[in-house]
């Protein structure tokens, strides 16, 4: 698969490095020579250096036969632009892009071919603000994806000392909750991937991956620690495009503080929001956050543009009494060096590729979502065709042949939920929730889906 | 300065003016009275001195920035001494220049203080003139001016700034002055034809239906009768004047906007206006139940009284169905206060506007934020849409000017008149907002004050409706050294 991604900032450049490792044929278009060179030392791909939306230049990086086309400049209307050259001149015919600006989707239908020929948009601002949302919703779970539109989630959470099923076997689940049905999806015990069996012992400190119909995530969460009381007070730190997106968006629900070191822009935020007290500030300026009364916050969101300011914001304010911190943290090696300190961290490139995977995947897939810094993987497979033509429809889960370290976690069938027991039969058009713990397994779950040639 | 070109402009806008002197003369002439001649010769007079003052002096230089604030000032007090003509050389008033003065002056700046007793028995013309020149006042003269003159040009939106009421002095509604004027007037034309006839449908004759519609919708206060809306005594009346005064008290932008995009829902996402609706309905309730409690009222019908008078003050209307002066407790005080607010910008009423006191609340409520979060960014915000630093400013400094004009307008008007307080305070106040009636000894006219204090009023009268800066820049050498 031919795949040309326009812009090589942050999101392009992480994308281009998580295809080119899974073998995709990646072009890199970008007008900035350095950085093309730097990413082509280090990458297996082909770059080009031009302004991305010029006709001339998206020819040059082979768009004629291009399978797909990512537009992640840091202009919207380049993108735009891009994306209605690749259909107009070459026919490429899949068309991302990404559109920040809000002021461009009021209307219904504008992305459609007749009239900006996009199939489909990402907003990667968006992406991680929803993410961190989730995560204010759910306090204790490190991840909250959702699948199906939200009808069924996957829940990352660590198991604490006091949870009623800590030390238990998971077949007590169910006793422990008849109502809510759930199923456990992988457990990692020290960085190991452990299948989870019914015999298998929930310890303290394992990362639980559960899935489970939306409202019954809370009453799951309860059994694997102390219940904690839901957030009320809300500090973020950095008011850039995520800051502001969260903000506007919790702000309802949630006393919210925002920091921004930026004058202009502090002000510009206040004019924007409505119920935010936007601080002027730096998020590191401890006295700043004792005046503000960090110690009172449940939760502390830092999601600056600078990974040393968010992480020392964190530590500080984690130190100073916040119950959770949640930290935007974009290089990689950051992650294992703060692991333990900070509650969460969210990677903002985990957040773009996983809203890009469903795209490049072969088989019929509505959602896809990268996990553990993509070493995992949770994928929402439509199943389709018939017991003849399919290797999943009209089976029971039992008799499925998935890869091991695969599984199905929850199955939803006309928007009705079902919990993957072994004994439910999956039918045409069901939309099939599974969890990958090794992302290689990924060849056979899609040859899985793939409808065979009786189909046709 | 070209003192010429101001001169000339000010002659033009006065001949113009003059010819409006004929409009009582088809009344005289329908009810066959003996004023045709003393609108005649007012009308010569006024159409003389203005050529006089634009013929000679002919230039063609376009007015410039400040020209604008003399030219509004020398047309206001231009008209107020010629519109004072036709009730000096009247028969059957005998009345001083300086009452005749003061009741065109009154007149001109919608305030409705009156200085004439014996309203019933006037010609009919006299009285329609009275209601005219309130009905001029109302909209504004000079956007009137702007709206048929388009060869005032670029010095038109000049002019219109010196006149509109609001902070937001450079709205304008379309993207030619010329056509915002027209469309301020099409619209007050409008309200002025319907409220007419609603209140020839309630029960008045035509002549007070179409005189009484003139005040009502300039929110000005001259009746054709010495008990002003009381002498109807008709519920159905006063409803109308109610909804009327209420209506005309709205931003004019506002009902544009709202006939431009024929949605009603846009009255209720404005936040001056639910403000100011807000203010109208809770202060009715307080003095209805000030009414209604009190030992000492004696009034009939609490409710009805309470209601059409605290609207009719309220937007600084000035009609009357009762002496308000003279009712219970702090009834009349607060009354006269709320006049203080007044109406919502860019309408016919006076005050301060609501939208200016809004903007002070908030203000005052951003101070405690401050004090809480002493890092904050606290924009203004009307709604949700921040209001820009230099226009709150702006506010705060016509706010206290005009806190300042009224101390110091009080403490003249004591001085020159040997007058008690409450009748000092209101008078001033009362003229000041627009509003018409005071308390105290100008409760029902002023015709008791000394002269000296009466040119005071007119002056407050202006400094009122041309919102004191306008007059004030006038007064200060460095406008003249520019």
């Amino acid at each position: 698969m031919k795949i040309l991604i326009l812009g090589a900032g942050q999101v392009g450049g992480t994308l281009a490095e998580n295809l080119a490792k899974e073998a995709f044929d990646v072009t890199l278009v970008d007008n900035d020579a350095n950085r093309l060179q730097e990413l082509s030392a280090r990458l297996d791909i082909q770059t080009i250096n031009g302004w991305a939306s010029h006709p001339e230049v998206l020819r040059r990086a082979g768009a004629d036969d291009a399978d797909m086309l990512v537009a992640v400049t840091s202009s919207d209307e380049v993108n735009m632009v891009a994306c209605q050259v690749c259909y107009s001149l070459f026919r490429t015919p899949t068309k991302i892009a990404r559109v920040r600006s809000t002021s461009y989707l009021t209307r219904e239908g504008f992305f459609s071919k007749e009239h900006m020929p996009i199939d489909v948009l990402i907003n990667p601002e968006q992406v991680v603000t929803n993410h961190i949302h989730e995560l204010l919703k759910h306090p204790g779970a490190l991840q909250v994806l959702d699948f199906a539109e939200g009808r069924v989630q996957l829940v990352a959470m660590r198991a604490y000392y006091g949870g009623p099923l800590v030390g238990q076997e998971l077949r007590l689940l169910r006793e422990h909750m008849p109502k809510a049905d759930t199923r456990v999806a992988a457990i990692f015990r020290r960085g190991q991937a452990i299948i989870p069996q019914g015999d298998t012992v929930i310890e303290v400190d394992d990362e639980v991956f559960f899935i489970a119909a939306q409202e019954h995530i809370d009453a799951v969460m309860s059994e694997l620690r102390r219940v904690e009381r839901p957030f009320k007070r809300v500090m973020i730190a950095g008011g850039g495009n995520v800051g502001a997106k969260l903000a506007s968006a919790v702000e309802n629900n949630y006393n919210v503080k925002l920091l921004e070191y930026s004058i202009p822009r502090a002000k510009f935020l206040a004019d924007q929001l409505l119920k935010t007290v936007v601080l002027q500030g730096d998020a590191t300026d401890r006295e700043l956050l004792l005046e503000e009364n960090i110690e009172q916050c449940d939760a502390f969101c830092a999601v600056t543009n600078d990974d040393e300011v968010n992480i020392m914001s964190s530590l500080m304010a984690k130190r100073l009494g916040v119950r959770q911190v949640i930290t935007l943290i974009s290089k990689p090696a950051y992650v294992d060096l703060v692991q333990g300190d900070i509650d969460i961290v969210v990677s903002p490139q985990q957040a773009t590729t996983s809203s890009l995977l469903s795209h490049v995947r072969r088989a019929d897939v509505a959602r896809a979502h990268s996990l553990r810094r993509g070493a995992a993987e949770a994928i929402e497979a439509i199943a389709h065709g018939d017991r003849k033509s399919s290797k999943v429809v009209g089976r029971r889960i039992n008799e499925i042949n998935l890869p091991s370290g695969a599984n199905i976690g929850a199955i939803v069938r006309n928007n009705e939920v079902l919990i993957a027991h072994d004994d439910v039969v999956v039918e045409s058009d069901d939309h099939v929730i599974l969890f990958l713990v090794e992302k290689s397994q990924m060849r056979d779950v899609e040859r899985l889906f793939q409808v065979g040639l009786a189909f046709f | 300065m070209h003192l010429a070109v101001i001169f000339r402009v000010t002659g033009t806008l006065l001949t113009f003016f003059s010819f409006t002197f004929l409009i009582p003369v088809l009344i005289a002439l329908i009810y066959d009275e003996q004023t045709i001649s003393t609108f005649i010769m007012a009308f010569a007079i006024t159409l003389a001195s203005g050529l006089l003052m634009w013929l000679p002096l002919r230039g063609n230089r376009e007015l410039r920035g400040g020209d604008g604030f003399l030219i509004t000032a020398l047309f206001y007090i231009g008209l107020g001494m010629f519109g004072a003509m036709p009730l000096y050389f009247a028969s059957a008033t005998d009345m001083s220049f300086t009452d005749a003065a003061f009741e065109s002056m009154s007149g001109l700046t919608t305030t409705g203080a009156t200085v004439i007793t014996g309203l019933d028995e006037l010609p009919k013309s006299l009285l329609f003139y009275r209601q005219l020149l309130q009905w001029f006042g109302g909209m504004g003269i000079i956007v009137l001016a702007v709206a048929i003159f388009p060869m005032l040009g670029i010095g038109g939106m000049q002019l219109y700034r010196t006149e509109s009421p609001g902070p937001a002095k450079d709205n304008k509604l379309t993207p030619r002055i010329t056509e915002t004027a027209k469309a301020l007037w099409y619209i007050y034309l409008t309200l002025t034809v319907v409220c007419a006839g609603a209140y020839w449908l309630a029960g008045m004759d035509l002549f007070d239906a179409i005189s009484h519609s003139f005040a009502t919708v300039a929110i000005g206060g001259f009746s054709t009768h010495d008990a002003s809306i009381g002498f109807f005594n008709s519920t159905a009346i006063e409803t109308v004047a109610i909804v009327f005064m209420i209506l005309s008290g709205v931003n004019f932008g506002l009902h544009f906007l709202v006939w431009r995009r024929r949605n009603p829902l846009l009255y209720f996402q404005d936040v001056e206006l639910r403000t100011y609706l807000l203010v109208l309905i809770g202060l009715s309730a307080i003095i209805c139940s000030l009414l209604y409690n009190h030992p000492d009222s004696n009034i009939e019908n609490p409710v009805r009284d309470g209601i059409f008078q605290t609207i009719s003050v309220a937007t600084t209307t000035g009609f009357t169905t009762q002496n308000f002066s003279a009712w219970p407790s702090v009834a009349p005080v607060l009354l006269l206060f709320a006049a203080f607010a007044g109406g919502c910008a860019g309408s016919t009423a006076g005050g301060i506007k609501i939208i200016r006191v809004l903007m002070i609340y908030l203000q005052g409520m951003r101070e405690v934020k401050r004090l809480i979060h002493p890092n904050g960014v606290f924009p203004i915000k009307l709604g949700s849409v921040p209001v820009a630093d230099r226009l709150v400013e702006a506010v705060w400094s016509f706010f206290s000017v005009y806190v300042f004009v009224f101390m110091l307008m009080t403490t003249f008007v004591m001085l020159a008149g040997d007058l008690d307080f409450t009748t000092a305070f209101s008078a001033v106040g009362a003229c000041l907002n627009n509003l018409g009636p005071g308390l105290g000894e100008v409760a029902l006219n002023y015709a008791s004050l000394p002269a000296s204090v009466k040119w005071m009023l007119m002056f407050t009268m202006m400094l009122g409706r041309l919102e004191i800066f306008t007059l004030l820049v006038l007064l200060t050498p460095a406008y003249w050294r520019r």
